[in-house]
């Protein structure tokens, strides 16, 4: 029979010829993920299994990057709770600070995941490595800690829908774009459950970055798993990833596809000509308007990084437009490279000094101001634009903030206008 | 299990449930003392024992964090009905043992309604108006893991 791409993966973790929406399946896992937020739980239900052994300890990533460099004694806490296992079980992925990064931009970027792999995280954002052409999927960490235990995890094999992009991209479009308009369309829940595959000549023409940025959002539409055709773009990615990593261990890459005949439940074209850079309005993903739409919204806080739009390209963008400009001075502009070597190259490549010189404020990696966490915190009544994922009611701080999402380009005009703006607007 | 409804909106997402902030720990019982508090400040202060959360669609979406099913069950919250639920809260309640139904019907419950929920046997009862509902039971897959007390024990009993 015909099958999807996801389906295809998920069949070849169970032992299956082939698997179908509404089956429930046990899978093999060959990643599991956690956070400085979600791991400490995990390991303390894994102690109830009261076993010697994680079922692999190449394959188990510990990332403390949500409160890292640690904000408080708490905090600092929970990542001393996952050091003390990674000793314990012998754990080789655990990334002290001064070789993390924010998880979903560190591991892509390591080549420790790859095409054809079938990953579970215990972060919602576990989604993003689907636009490497892996099934990859946010669960919480009791499933963390079975996973960990057993290498193995209970799905509900997802419905399927296709997304299929076409037509020229306007200036100043990114993949975050493209999906924030889907999310727009269809909703924060339009694809609960199910599988959202994203294709079309459109995407041919995405550099990996903006997939990633892309897949990374699957879950706002209330995704089961983002996925993406690998193509010759992705094998480049991912060996080059192992080639600039000469001691990550790794397996094969397998590059599935979806039958020309594969069923969906839906279908949806969108024509990139129609879509401006987006902005989503407060507090869902989906309350997205085109940026000449956006009318006049001042804004206190600018925030360029995170799991979304934290990676070189964003930053390549950002200091496209901010380069020779100032920020607004009633905005403070806060930029985190993603990861280590995501800072690295920004720094070689001169961008910082262009974002100093326009009054930013530069961070080491960190999760930080997405989620509220640390390092930029909006009091009562602030607004923020974020290149980050979610716009929920305190998301990045007080009950009565407001963040507006939007790409890097947006972020960083509306820092200088000190309002919500194109870098045409400048 | 029988207790009062407390009624939220539609989307409810997990930096309603538990924010963020409070995320540098996971005793349970410190985050039960911040349950809903973005959603309504005086929830953990107000909800009894047995209480049922009444909520529309896509109940507990956003973040991964388990600790806001944590946070609702050591709160004391005895069951969350919603017309649906965010896939990782819904594998979240089913891992930790926190039992969650969907019914359609949730615009037809007013806040402080006594509900009388029978699991088993599939049906919700509002005691206060008057009305029985039926209720999806759980896929057999789901059922035996609920049955056996939660992830942890489910695989621990096929060792």
């Amino acid at each position: 029979m015909s099958q999807t791409i996801t389906e295809k993966i998920l069949a070849a973790h169970c032992g299956k010829k082939e698997v179908h929406p509404g089956e429930f399946i046990e899978a093999d896992v060959d990643i599991v993920l956690g956070n400085d937020i979600t791991a400490p739980p995990a390991i303390k239900e894994f102690e109830k299994f009261g076993i010697k052994k994680v079922f692999n300890k190449d394959r188990i990533m510990l990332v403390p990057d949500h409160f890292t460099p640690n904000k408080d004694i708490k905090s600092a806490q929970q990542v001393k709770e996952m050091r003390e296992f990674t000793k314990k079980y012998g754990i080789t992925h655990f990334f002290e600070l001064g070789c993390m990064g924010v998880e979903h931009a560190l591991l892509p970027e390591q080549g420790l995941v790859y095409p054809g792999q079938l990953i579970i995280g215990a972060d919602s954002h576990t989604c993003t490595y689907g636009a490497l052409g892996a099934f990859s999927t946010g669960v919480g960490s009791t499933d963390m800690a079975a996973g960990m235990a057993t290498g193995k995890v209970w799905l509900k094999v997802p419905e399927q829908m296709k997304f299929v992009f076409k037509g020229k991209f306007n200036k100043w479009v990114s993949g975050k774009d493209l999906m924030l308009y889907l999310i727009g369309k269809i909703g924060v829940d339009g694809a609960r459950y199910r599988t959202l595959e994203i294709t079309g000549p459109a995407i041919d023409k995405l550099s990996m970055d903006s997939r990633l940025s892309m897949a990374n959002m699957a879950i706002e539409a209330g995704g089961k798993n983002g996925i993406f055709i690998p193509d010759e773009k992705t094998k480049q990615y991912v060996e080059s990833a192992w080639k600039s990593h000469k001691d990550t261990k790794h397996g094969k890459a397998l590059y599935y596809s979806s039958d020309a005949d594969a069923q969906y439940m839906s279908v949806t074209e969108y024509d990139c000509a129609e879509i401006e850079p987006q902005v989503a309005f407060p507090h869902l993903p989906e309350n997205t308007k085109p940026i000449s739409k956006v009318g006049k919204v001042k804004i206190d806080q600018s925030f360029i990084g995170s799991c979304t739009n934290g990676r070189i390209e964003d930053l390549r963008i950002a200091a496209k437009v901010l380069k020779g400009k100032k920020r607004h001075s009633d905005v403070r502009l806060i930029v985190i490279p993603a990861t280590q070597e995501i800072w690295q190259q920004a720094n070689d490549e001169g961008l910082f000094d262009i974002f100093m010189k326009a009054g930013a404020a530069i961070s080491t990696p960190t999760c930080g101001p997405c989620l509220g966490g640390h390092m930029g915190i909006l009091a009562e009544g602030e607004r923020a634009v974020a290149t980050s994922n979610r716009n929920f009611v305190g998301r990045m701080g007080h009950p009565k903030s407001e963040v507006y999402l939007s790409n890097a380009a947006i972020a960083a005009a509306s820092a200088v206008a000190g309002q919500l703006a194109s870098p045409e607007d400048l | 299990m029988q207790g009062k409804a407390w009624k939220f909106k539609d989307h409810v997402d997990t930096d309603l449930i538990i924010p963020a902030r409070y995320l540098n720990t996971h005793d349970p019982l410190e985050l039960a003392k911040h349950c809903m508090e973005d959603a309504d400040p005086s929830f953990a202060g107000k909800v009894s024992k047995g209480d049922i959360i009444v909520a529309g669609e896509n109940f507990g979406c956003g973040s991964s964090r388990e600790h806001a099913p944590v946070a609702i069950k050591a709160a004391g919250v005895s069951a969350v009905v919603a017309k649906s639920f965010a896939r990782i809260f819904f594998r979240n309640a089913i891992n930790i043992g926190l039992p969650i139904v969907e019914l359609s019907a949730t615009d037809e419950i007013n806040e402080g309604d006594i509900l009388d929920i029978d699991v088993e046997n599939g049906s919700l009862k509002n005691v206060t108006a008057g009305k029985n509902y039926k209720i999806e039971p759980f896929p057999a897959f789901m059922k035996n893991i609920i049955n056996k007390g939660g992830l942890v024990n489910y695989v621990k009993s096929k060792r």
